[in-house]
């Protein structure tokens, strides 16, 4: 399935009008330990751009982006006890929140594998 | 149960410690929590007997809080030993930016304990409190008149509690005028501690961050151009967490007030200018002093602090109650009515103040007098900027090429070797006999070391420091692995964060 | 200047390895208008530490002190022996002159402190958890209030009439900023708190209820019930304690059904010290840890495998969370804190139960002898160690004319409730285990001489 990237580095995995979206594994290698993380309550509605998450380590508490908008529809509710999946499978087991898209065309702003690698390469 | 404490605690003797039985190694030694070597039942406390009804509608509990007791050659020892696993002003230079950990005077304690200031309940009836009261008087006086401003608010707990007040100052001044609704933005320097945006958004601001410019103040014209009628004001620092003055203050002053906000100075780093610059001077319309800081009031592991505000004549109508004012026959009197001062946005806790930090503060202040204190803000620059002359060829410091610093030298990470941090550093400073630096604030500066010696240095003890920082600079830069694990020789090596957070344990529990 | 190690020859060598003329140069930077030809006029100079003792000690005599006077002053405050051990351990250098721990390698003893503090106050309080302390039991107050709006959603909150009017107000100041609407019980000179009204009171839009116990006149709400009332609609009970020796005697308020405890520690360890510093208290559910305010300390590891202990959970904190934070508060009252669990670590729950025997005691031997005065009626059915009575005059003229007789009379409502004239004949009396027979006698005829 079509995975997307952000200049924030989440990432989301889109399956026509519902998607999973997680942060990347770089990302997680830059913010070390995780510690905690808060997920979006079931049943939320997200616009592109809102803080939907948060990410805690022990210095540091970041927020995670809404990719695109829509309808919070699962959590990881396995991050509960946890929370370091994010840290050794932050693009698989460690995903944040699935949704229902309010506007899959707003997927076509994302960065595609190969551009968020350029940006990585380039940080 | 073993044989060495009640509960069967041992301390675990680590990987690299040799073997003793105790875990203890001669005056270095390993202390049990009260729980594993106290019971409810032990007490060190005798009472007088006790005769009397208790009433029948009271309902009693039904057994004694499990709080474990101990007597008393047993609580004097817990807690010597657990002091000796401390570092110390009274032992040692904190070079901490921003902290200004100064020595604290034991004339503080004695005046603090003076039985006119600390047996009296803040309650009782104010003509039996004359001397009290005037100590707040007289502080407040000295307060006013070292920052030239034309009142202060004396009730505010911290630092942080006076930025709240400053800003509800400042938000009542905005409803007075009637617009509040629509000034909601205060401008922050992005270099401000985290304590000034968090108390804006407590104080129901938006807040806007201002960049800093090449030299290390606030960019003026970003600054400027950011005012407008949405604008409540600026929280600014001076001078700032650089250790830099910021010389645009009056010009920043001015504009914010023509464009009709209001200007808050975070006192945090007073005491590079204490007795030389008066803040109301620039513009300033809120500004509070950190007692525990500027006028050497103990930190005591972490509090109890104390923050009282100076406020212009603009925002000193709004001031939060109670508060001390002088009578026209020169008593002090403590109004604590709003139908006396009805502009006053409310009160922001119980009683009056930190009463304890007053005394020690006017103190200080009574014995370093106009003189003394300009002495300090003047011994304290001289400190910090001989720390920067004699670091700057081994340590990156940003701003050193632009002039002198404050009363505290910033420097960065720049020319470690790959892998290595402040944070590996500051870990080897605790090996070499001081406690760490200020690092990673302020944001500005990659790995960023503030260093604040104070005026209380001596140059032999500085003349230490800059030796132990010039070989932790050249460990650092070499890529000393050693430097990875310090600290090699305190009480504990270093402590796994990631488990404190992950598995939050706060309260002890039985095993 | 005793204070100042450098001498002028230090002055002038660092000043050469600067490459700077004189220390006013190294002030280049400020305006030339704004930097002081000299020191501030008007202002004194320096002075000797004997001068400044003997003006601290002359102003210090001007009071009438709970050392020398009959003492029945509470109202928030109280006036407890504090063993000698206390103050002498806390003026340790490496406690009095230490910093935040937050390099926790060079801090164990301030951790540990506060790691057993915490304890102590959970389970005094009855709660799974408590911070390593707030300014005082006022804001402390706030900061519940605030945590509660955050947790439940909702922005209502109801204060009982028994709340200390200092708190009730600061709740105030706080509630008008944040836009959290609060719906606060007058004090009524009943002989019961207000339980049933503020039950009737709480709704689906309330985010917690807040009840004082003791109260301010010293009536004991039932928690039990008032918790059972807030829970079936979905609000926190915050139960407020500004005498922490009741709990020596009466059940703890969290183990009743409080959800947040949060209260006034100045009673242990830290004495009257005319109203600051004091010591905040705060204690709650389990549930809450990711939303307290305040500092945590945390049991973990080091290196080698030793316990120890960190502050921790610190990304709720404003130094990091900035706009985000949980609180603003940036200190805790470490000393205080510190004061306060050596003395209860010397009591022990049995201790403190003896002490909270003695309290009430003397409460109600003072109580007893009180009636017996013409025109002098109790308020209160029951109370631990602080009751309020009916004067046939003003309390706080009552009050001034007992001070002019050496004797500390207790607390007008007034002073707290000055726009009632409802209650102006309302005093409140407190006794603790300091208060001996003689003062009570001394109270009662000095009473009687005031009201004849």
């Amino acid at each position: 399935m079509p995975r997307y990237f952000t200049r924030d580095h989440e990432w989301i995995e889109a399956d026509g009008s519902s998607a999973r979206v997680g942060i990347t594994d770089y990302a997680q290698g830059q913010l070390g330990d995780i510690t905690f993380v808060e997920v979006p309550a079931v049943g939320a509605g997200l616009t592109k751009g809102d803080s939907a998450a948060v990410v805690d380590s022990v210095k540091a508490a970041s927020d995670v982006y809404a990719p695109v908008g829509g309808t919070v529809t699962a959590v990881n509710t396995a991050l509960e006890d946890a929370p370091d999946l994010v840290n050794s499978a932050a693009e698989s087991d460690g995903w944040l929140w699935d949704m229902d898209l309010a506007d899959p065309t707003e997927l076509n702003g994302l960065l595609d594998a190969a551009a968020y690698a350029e940006l990585v390469a380039g940080q | 149960m073993n044989d060495l404490n009640p509960s069967g605690w041992r301390p675990s003797l680590g990987t690299a410690d040799p073997m003793t039985k105790t875990g203890n190694r001669a005056l270095e030694l390993e202390e049990p929590l009260i729980f594993e070597i106290g019971d409810a039942a032990r007490c060190g406390v005798d009472f007088d007997a006790c005769e009397g009804e208790i009433l029948p509608g009271l309902r009693l509990r039904a057994a004694p809080v499990d709080v474990p007791g101990l007597s008393e050659p047993e609580t004097v020892r817990h807690y010597t030993r657990l002091s000796r696993q401390n570092y110390a002003i009274d032992l040692g230079l904190f070079p901490l930016g921003s902290c200004t950990m100064k020595h604290n005077p034991r004339l503080n304690e004695k005046v603090a304990r003076m039985p006119g200031f600390a047996a009296v309940h803040p309650l009782q009836p104010q003509s039996s409190v004359e001397g009290a009261l005037t100590v707040i008087a007289e502080l407040a006086d000295w307060l006013v008149q070292l920052t030239g401003m034309a009142a202060v608010a004396m009730s505010p707990k911290a630092g942080a509690h006076g930025e709240l007040c400053g800003l509800l100052a400042i938000r009542a001044a905005l409803e007075a005028r009637g617009d509040a609704a629509t000034r909601r933005v205060i401008l922050v320097p992005e270099s401000a501690h985290g304590t000034n945006p968090a108390t804006a958004a407590f104080a129901g601001f938006g807040v806007a961050t201002i960049p800093a410019g090449p030299d290390g103040r606030v960019d003026l014209a970003a600054l400027l151009a950011r005012l407008g009628p949405d604008v409540a004001g600026v929280m600014i620092t001076n001078p700032n967490t650089c250790g830099l003055f910021e010389r645009d203050l009056k010009t920043i002053a001015d504009a914010v007030h023509a464009a009709g906000g209001y200007v808050y100075c975070d006192g945090a780093n007073f005491n590079a200018i204490v007795g030389r610059v008066r803040p109301g001077d620039l513009g300033v319309d809120a500004m509070h002093i950190n007692l525990h800081k500027t006028f050497s009031t103990p930190h005591g592991g972490g509090g109890p602090g104390a923050g009282p505000v100076v406020l212009s004549a603009a925002l000193a109508p709004h001031a939060p109650l109670p508060y001390v004012v002088r009578d026209p026959d020169g008593r002090p009197r403590l109004v604590e009515s709003a139908a006396e001062r009805p502009e006053t946005f409310g009160r922001m806790c119980a009683f009056h103040g930190q009463m304890g930090m007053f005394t020690r503060a006017l103190a200080y202040i009574l014995t370093h007098g106009a003189d003394g204190l300009a002495q300090v803000s003047g011994d304290a620059v001289l400190n910090a900027n001989y720390v920067l002359a004699r670091l700057r060829d081994v340590l990156d410091a940003p701003f050193a090429k632009t002039g002198p610093c404050m009363h505290e030298a910033l420097f960065s990470d720049a020319g470690f070797a790959d892998g290595f941090s402040t944070l590996d550093l500051a870990k080897g400073l605790i090996d070499e006999g001081f406690h760490p630096m200020t690092v990673y604030f302020p944001l500005v500066v990659h790995g960023a070391m503030l260093i604040e010696p104070t005026e209380t240095e001596s140059r032999a003890g500085l003349d230490q420091f800059i030796a132990a920082m010039r070989s932790l600079a050249d460990r650092a830069r070499a890529g000393d692995e050693s430097l990875h694990t310090a600290p090699h020789f305190a009480p504990r090596r270093r402590l796994d964060e990631t488990l404190a957070a992950r598995k939050p344990r706060l309260v002890w529990t039985a095993p | 200047m005793r204070t100042l190690p450098l001498t002028e020859a230090d002055r002038a060598a660092m000043l050469g390895a600067i490459g700077a003329g004189s220390i006013d140069d190294l002030f280049v930077d400020v305006p030339a208008d704004a930097l002081l030809p000299g020191p501030i006029p008007g202002l004194p100079f320096h002075a000797s530490e004997r001068a400044v003792e003997r003006h601290m000690a002359a102003l210090s005599a001007r009071a009438l002190t709970a050392d020398d006077a009959p003492f029945f002053c509470g109202a928030g405050a109280y006036h407890h022996h504090v063993p000698a051990s206390v103050d002498h351990l806390i003026q340790r250098g490496e406690f009095l002159t230490a910093y935040t721990p937050y390099q926790p390698e060079i801090a164990q003893g301030t951790l540990q402190v506060l790691f057993e503090f915490q304890t102590q106050v959970a389970r005094l309080f009855g709660c799974d958890l408590a911070n390593a302390s707030l300014y005082d039991g006022s804001t402390a107050c706030w900061e519940a209030i605030a945590m509660a709006t955050r947790v439940t959603k909702r922005s209502r909150a109801v204060l009982s009439g028994g709340l200390h009017p200092h708190y009730a107000e600061t709740a105030a100041t706080m509630a008008r900023f944040a836009g959290d609407s609060l719906v606060t019980f007058p004090p009524r000179a009943e002989s019961d708190s207000d339980d049933a009204a503020v039950i009737a009171a709480i709704d689906g839009e309330t985010a917690a209820v807040v009840v004082q116990y003791p109260d301010v006149l010293g009536r004991i709400p039932d928690l039990a019930a008032i918790a059972e009332a807030a829970h079936a609609m979905g609000a926190l009970l915050i139960a407020v304690v500004t005498e922490p020796v009741a709990l020596g005697l009466i059940e703890s308020p969290g183990t009743l059904g409080a959800d947040v405890v949060v209260g006034e520690g100045q009673a242990l360890g830290v004495g009257l010290q005319f109203g600051g510093p004091y010591l905040g208290l705060f204690a709650c559910s389990a549930k809450f840890v990711r939303q307290m305010p305040g500092r945590l300390c945390g049991e973990t590891l080091d290196a080698d495998g030793r316990r120890g202990f960190v502050l921790t959970l610190s990304t709720r904190e404003q130094h990091i969370r900035r706009e985000k934070a949980t609180s603003n508060i940036c200190t805790n009252s470490g000393l205080c804190a510190l004061a306060f669990s050596i003395h209860l670590t010397l009591l022990g729950g049995g201790g403190l139960m003896r002490m909270a025997e003695l309290s009430h005691a003397r409460a109600v031997a003072t109580a007893r002898r009180l009636e017996a005065i013409p025109g002098v009626s109790l308020i209160n059915r029951v109370w631990f160690n602080e009751f309020a009575v009916h004067l046939p005059r003003p309390a706080a003229d009552v009050v001034e004319a007992l001070a002019a007789r050496g004797v500390l009379g207790g607390v007008p409502l007034s002073r707290l409730c000055p726009d009632r004239a409802d209650l102006a004949d309302v005093l409140l009396i407190a006794a603790t285990e300091c208060t001996d027979p003689a003062d009570i006698a001394a109270l009662g005829s000095a009473l009687e001489e005031v009201l004849a």
